[in-house]
């Protein structure tokens, strides 16, 4: 990113001009944006997330949940072993009733991993509003915000209104 | 259906509706809320008196040691089941009629898990010895015996409450920001705090996206876990009538069954009165009816089986229990519970009874008291007759246990009131999810 950077935010009423103008940013190079959207859109996430690698929350949940099927099994069995007590005739470290604490604990491991992970990668909480987020951008209005060289300012305008943006600023 | 494109609410119309939901409420919610609010004082009391008195006057004695508190720690948690069935396992398969009320159906559920959580300490008593239930290093190293159910059940619960309570919450984040961005004043700053700065960045969205579909793909075999797990603190005893390998899949279905009916009476007074006929349309309860049709006959199914694999053992003590049942000192409870389950629900095969909310209301109804009486019928004439005449015993309920039943359900809808008048009880995203995406060039409609 160079030193000095403006951004210039499109306000857009619409899905499509909305993803017309991130086509024709993307054509022209831009790809310093921030996207704000009511709710998810798959037109607008199919521009975006071309050749990106898909979130990485997954990982997260993965070893999370690994994490918690290997405690089931250790809780259980270390704890069994403790005082090995043979009752029913079966093996103190018996495995298919302790299955189901670690199925447990793998769902709640897992749980606690992914929560971990979208807050930890969509950056929540976030304690300062960023200064090109608008209260109607939680409503019905589509937001794009493009980063990019202060010459670079009147076509970055040119493309958003072109596109049909219905404000621009600044 | 009924409900054209041309009819449909813009991404604003759901914003101002949803807001709409919480505006400072009427005399008639007071009314209810001091009605339930009383309802609760009175089951706080009588838990108070059975602390003091001790469990004897829960009319605990043996072998009826489980009786009414079972019961209904056990129908509690089957409520919270069509919850997480429609914000969980309908969100996997793309269903798009569960929009407009998986909301209040999760929060059913987070709501009906906390009632359920009650009843074990309730019914141990000494409920501030609880603790005792968890795995913790104390003094004389004794870890809980991990091969009994009652321990898988403690482990099952709270995973449940905990990963359905992660899901609600982070649901609900968007929505909130979206409160909070069309609310003003002391609520726009609470709803600021609650939604995490949330801003609807595609940043955002795309961590939240594939977090959320991770977390119906964990709810989805734990909420089919859970009420496994509730059914072998039956099925892995010997009673008869309980051995069975048939609770599992048994339970879940009543489950679901009796959660969808709970669904509906806390839907149907919410669309009426919140004016939400937009958002929950009619087709939404033919589905829900359809759903309660199904279950139902799912579990007379399983009722039959059930009869049968006990007549058909051979074995003297099933066919004991059995008879016993159907013929003895709770026969009355079994042949209503047949009625409510069984016959019921099979008016909703007519198209027009899925769509009439009092016809819908009226069964849903018949399906909680049925389901509530299913548990009491697993659970009382079998303790109540098992192999040994000398350990036979009838239960009956005293004041005291049964005022904490029914606080119990007032507890459960202080919690739904306070809440749909204070979180958005539509999910704005999802709901704006099904409209159809503003476009400006028409030709495109209908893409999405």
């Amino acid at each position: 990113m160079p030193a000095t950077t403006e951004t210039v935010l499109g306000v857009f009423a619409h899905v499509d001009t909305t993803v017309r103008a991130l086509e024709e940013l993307r054509a022209k190079g831009y790809h310093d944006l921030a996207v704000y959207t009511p709710i998810p859109v798959h037109e607008i996430e199919d521009v975006l997330e071309r050749d990106r690698p898909v979130s990485r929350v997954r990982l997260f949940t993965l070893i999370g949940g690994l994490t918690g099927t290997a405690s089931g099994f250790l809780l259980t069995i270390w704890s069994a072993m403790q005082w090995g007590l043979i009752t029913g005739g079966k093996p103190v470290a018996s495995i298919p009733p302790f299955v189901v604490i670690a199925f447990e604990l793998t769902i709640l491991f897992g749980g606690v991993a992914t929560l971990i992970g979208l807050v930890t990668l969509a950056g929540l909480p976030r304690f300062r509003r960023s200064p090109t987020f608008d209260r109607r951008f939680t409503n019905d209005r589509f937001g794009v915000a493009v980063h990019c060289a202060p010459e670079r300012r009147p076509s970055v305008r040119e493309i958003l209104q072109s596109a049909g943006a219905d404000e621009v600023r600044p | 259906m009924n409900d054209s494109p041309a009819a449909s609410p813009t991404f604003a119309d759901v914003n101002r509706d949803v807001l709409e939901t919480l505006r400072p409420p009427g005399n008639l919610y007071l009314g209810w809320m001091c009605i339930v609010g009383l309802i609760l004082t009175c089951g706080i009391l009588a838990w108070t008196y059975q602390i003091y008195m001790g469990m004897g006057a829960a009319g605990k004695r043996t072998p009826q040691m489980w009786a009414m508190y079972i019961t209904s720690f056990v129908f509690w948690i089957g409520i919270g089941h069509a919850g997480t069935l429609i914000s969980a396992i309908l969100y996997l398969f793309r269903a798009r009629w569960r929009t407009s009320i998986f909301r209040a159906a999760e929060a059913m559920t987070i709501f009906a898990v906390l009632t359920a959580g009650l009843f074990p300490l309730i019914h141990a008593g000494r409920m501030w010895f609880a603790y005792f239930l968890l795995p913790y290093a104390n003094q004389r190293y004794l870890w809980p015996n991990f091969r009994s159910p009652l321990v898988w059940d403690v482990f099952a619960i709270s995973t449940y409450l905990s990963i359905s309570t992660i899901f609600f919450i982070v649901g609900l984040v968007p929505d909130v920001a979206a409160m909070r961005d069309a609310s003003t004043g002391w609520r726009s700053r609470i709803y600021a705090m609650l939604s995490l700065g949330w801003e609807g960045e595609h940043e955002q969205w795309r961590h939240y996206r594939r977090a959320y579909g991770l977390f119906a793909a964990l709810a989805t075999p734990l909420v089919l876990s859970v009420h496994s797990v509730v059914s072998w603190d039956f099925a892995m005893a010997l009673v008869p009538g309980w051995h069975s390998t048939l609770f599992a899949p048994f339970f879940v279905d009543g489950a679901i069954f009796s959660g969808f009916a709970m669904v509906l009476i806390l839907i149907l007074p919410m669309r009426h009165f919140f004016g939400l006929s937009a958002y929950i349309h009619d087709r939404h309860l033919d589905a829900m009816g359809k759903l309660i049709l199904v279950t139902g006959l799912v579990l007379t199914y399983f009722y039959i089986c059930e009869a049968f694999t006990s007549w058909y053992s051979g074995d003297v003590f099933e066919r004991a229990s059995l008879f016993w049942k159907v013929t003895k000192s709770y026969a009355w409870a079994l042949w209503l519970m047949y009625f409510c389950n069984c016959i019921s629900p099979l008016i909703l095969f007519s198209g027009r009874a899925r769509r009439s909310p009092v016809v819908l209301y009226v069964v849903s109804i018949l399906v909680l008291i049925g389901m509530w009486f299913e548990r009491f019928n697993i659970i009382v004439p079998s303790l109540g007759h098992d192999f040994y005449p000398y350990t036979w015993g009838i239960y009956k309920p005293t004041i005291w246990d049964a005022t904490i039943v029914i606080g119990s359900f007032a507890w459960f809808f202080i919690l739904f009131l306070g809440f749909i008048k204070v979180m958005p009880s539509l999910s704005v995203v999802e709901v704006k999810e099904t409209l159809p995406p503003p476009l400006k060039d028409a030709a495109r409609a209908g893409h999405h």
